[in-house]
């Protein structure tokens, strides 16, 4: 399945995009997960919090094939 | 009610009852750095009865690009002080109370229980999980807002039970590799947008008009125009475990997060003996710092200079912002040298703070 990814923050400069399709075999989050770990070796390093379609997720959800965002916490003021 | 608030009251969303909630609520603002100006700026501008402001920083030049409530004449002040003289100015109506010092787990319950709103407006998470956690201990709605290099996020938290911080983010990040705080770069009208937006949210509040972004999450980038609003669920076993520390709440010690074991704040050594200062900026490079004893070994010849390194004293390293400084006692440390440190503030910090406890410093026992 494809699904459109969406980076913010500190991931958007591990990942050097904003956004882009991945394609995933496997049906949660975490397969996603796999595919982008194996893409960017940084991002292992990163802390980020995963939302699909606009809503916070854990690792084992469903995959829905819409949308995915990464994001991180912001400390700035 | 005088004319100023004219344009607020022929809205019949306000009107003069909504201006008389906005002249008696109390909103205590966290900062005031980028975020914390322009939220200070358009809540008193807009009438809030008793506005409070915490920082414990002092201006710098560097700051005025986005700091928009201080000028050339505020440099090297304290930033609550300073935002409240600004600010007096702008309002002489509304009681504006400045506490020139740092939040900690020990003051926070006390001053959060004197305020209806807390707006969170600080740059380091530690600040930030210690907002949320009074928050929820004592029970005051949270206006957040965070924002980084070009993109910012803003929520209300803790309000009418919805989600708090931490049913977002449940933990500090466990490495915060930035060595300064002021060290990443900022487009300087994004705390304007953002801490804009705040504001709104504030205002909304205490007038109990719109929605507010209670269990949402607007995330906004500057460069492309795109705003994401993601949905927050409140977590009951993170928001327990938080008021479970109630009790030990004041045990708690704040580590400002760009803060580790060897990074120090110039504040917290003025009054050490036998210590060594080491400026490892290049020979050229000003303001020199020579209200202290301070050696100059330029980072980039720091190789040649291991022998002039008492391994028995404590030594403190600082250069511009905090970034080489921080380089020198990581390769000194692989170097097998003990006792390093790094002063977390640039030169420019460091003057200005040593400039203003001069006279401590002179029965100053160095060596």
């Amino acid at each position: 399945m494809y699904i459109t990814v969406k980076y913010f923050g500190q991931i958007a400069e591990v990942t050097n995009k904003d956004e882009e399709t991945v394609e995933v075999i496997g049906g949660q989050v975490s397969d996603l997960l796999e595919v982008l770990n194996t893409r960017y070796d940084q991002l292992k390093n990163e802390d980020f919090q995963i939302a699909q379609n606009q809503e916070l997720v854990s690792l084992e959800t469903a995959l829905t094939g819409l949308e995915i965002a990464l994001l991180p916490p912001f400390a700035g003021g | 009610m005088t004319n100023r608030y004219n344009r607020h009251i022929i809205l019949s969303e306000i009107g003069p009852e909504g201006q008389d909630k906005l002249s008696k609520a109390r909103v205590l603002v966290v900062g005031a750095g980028g975020l914390g100006c322009p939220v200070l700026q358009y809540l008193t501008a807009a009438g809030i009865g008793t506005i409070g402001i915490i920082d414990f920083d002092t201006v710098e030049l560097s700051n005025l690009q986005r700091q928009v409530l201080f000028g050339d004449s505020s440099l090297g002040a304290n930033k609550a002080t300073a935002a409240k003289k600004r600010l007096e100015d702008l309002n002489g109506d509304i009681k504006i109370n400045a506490y020139p010092e740092a939040l900690t787990y020990q003051n926070a319950l006390e001053l959060f229980n004197q305020y209806d709103i807390i707006v969170d407006g600080s740059d380091n998470f530690e600040t930030r999980y210690l907002v949320n956690d009074a928050c929820i201990i004592t029970n005051k709605p949270l206006v957040f807002g965070a924002i980084y290099k070009f993109e910012g996020q803003v929520s209300v938290f803790n309000y009418q039970n919805g989600p708090s911080y931490r049913c977002l983010f449940p933990n500090p990040p466990q490495k915060d590799a930035v060595p300064n705080c002021s060290e990443i770069g900022v487009l300087g009208v994004l705390p304007g947008i953002i801490g804009s937006m705040q504001a709104n949210e504030v205002i909304k509040l205490i007038l109990g008009i719109g929605t507010v972004l209670s269990g949402k999450l607007l995330c906004y980038n500057s460069l492309t125009n795109q705003t994401s609003t993601l949905k927050i669920n409140r977590n009951d076993t993170v928001i327990n475990e938080v008021l479970n520390t109630q009790a030990n709440f004041k045990g708690r010690v704040l580590n400002i997060n760009c803060e580790t074991d060897e990074l120090v704040s110039i504040q917290k050594i003025i009054n050490k003996e036998h210590i060594q200062i080491i400026d490892v900026r290049e020979i050229h490079e000003q303001p020199k710092v020579d209200e202290l004893p301070v050696a100059s070994m330029p980072l980039s010849s720091l190789q040649n200079n291991l022998a002039l390194l008492n391994n028995n004293k404590e030594k403190y390293f600082f250069c511009q912002s905090g970034v080489r400084s921080k380089k020198a006692v990581d390769f000194l440390k692989e170097e097998g040298i003990t006792n390093c440190y790094s002063i977390q503030e640039g030169a420019m910090e460091i003057k200005n703070y040593l400039e203003q406890y001069k006279e401590q410093i002179q029965d100053f026992r160095f060596r």
